[in-house]
């Protein structure tokens, strides 16, 4: 079971890789906030994964926590600041 | 409990592929929200409730199902308030007819 973990957490990284590109190659500006709230919430998943792997769970699941409110209120925030904006922001 | 949690992991991972994949492949920024909203929210959910299972009966495992809640509720909000900040500032939806964009 700690290999499937071990080798489940590689491969939640290379997505984060794969999640990376549309947030450097997107053509307008939400793609690229939503390539960010990916990776928040694939890194939340590696966090946890983690702290499996090093059997110090307990805290690694608050930074967990944390974690999964900043990322929340970050595309919160963001979202209600683009929209403001009349002109097509890039 | 075991082969149990395995299997709730494995579709869970299954799942975010499949949302990264509908992130990349997918033609407009409307449809990318729909790989986001959903796929990746299912598959948070199933992989959090294999590593529950794989926890025990112990307090971490209660603080997992509370992270489980959480991404529930605020993942399709956060998608929803950036999908609704894309409309009111212009961005135009993709047509067959009018390919690229």
């Amino acid at each position: 079971m700690t290999s499937l973990i071990f080798g489940i957490a590689i491969f939640v990284a290379l997505l984060i890789i794969m999640s990376l590109y549309r947030m450097v190659a997107g053509p307008t500006l939400f793609d690229r906030l939503l390539g960010a709230g990916l990776v928040g919430t694939k890194g939340l998943i590696l966090l946890i994964l983690i702290g499996f792997i090093y059997e110090r769970i307990n805290m690694f699941i608050d930074l967990a926590i944390t974690y999964a409110l900043l990322n929340f209120v970050g595309a919160i925030v963001l979202g209600k600041y683009f929209e403001r904006r009349r002109e097509m922001p890039r | 409990m075991t082969i149990l949690a395995a299997i709730f992991i494995l579709s869970g991972v299954f799942f975010m592929t499949v949302s990264c994949l509908g992130l990349i492949r997918l033609p407009d920024f409307y449809s990318r929200t729909h790989a986001v909203g959903k796929s990746e929210t299912l598959g948070a959910i199933l992989l959090l409730i294999g590593l529950a299972l794989h926890n025990g009966f112990v307090l971490g495992s209660l603080k997992l199902l509370i992270i489980l809640v959480f991404v529930a509720i605020a993942n399709p909000t956060a998608t929803h308030a950036i999908c609704r900040a894309a409309l009111r500032s212009g961005l135009q939806l993709w047509t067959r007819s009018k390919p690229g964009s």
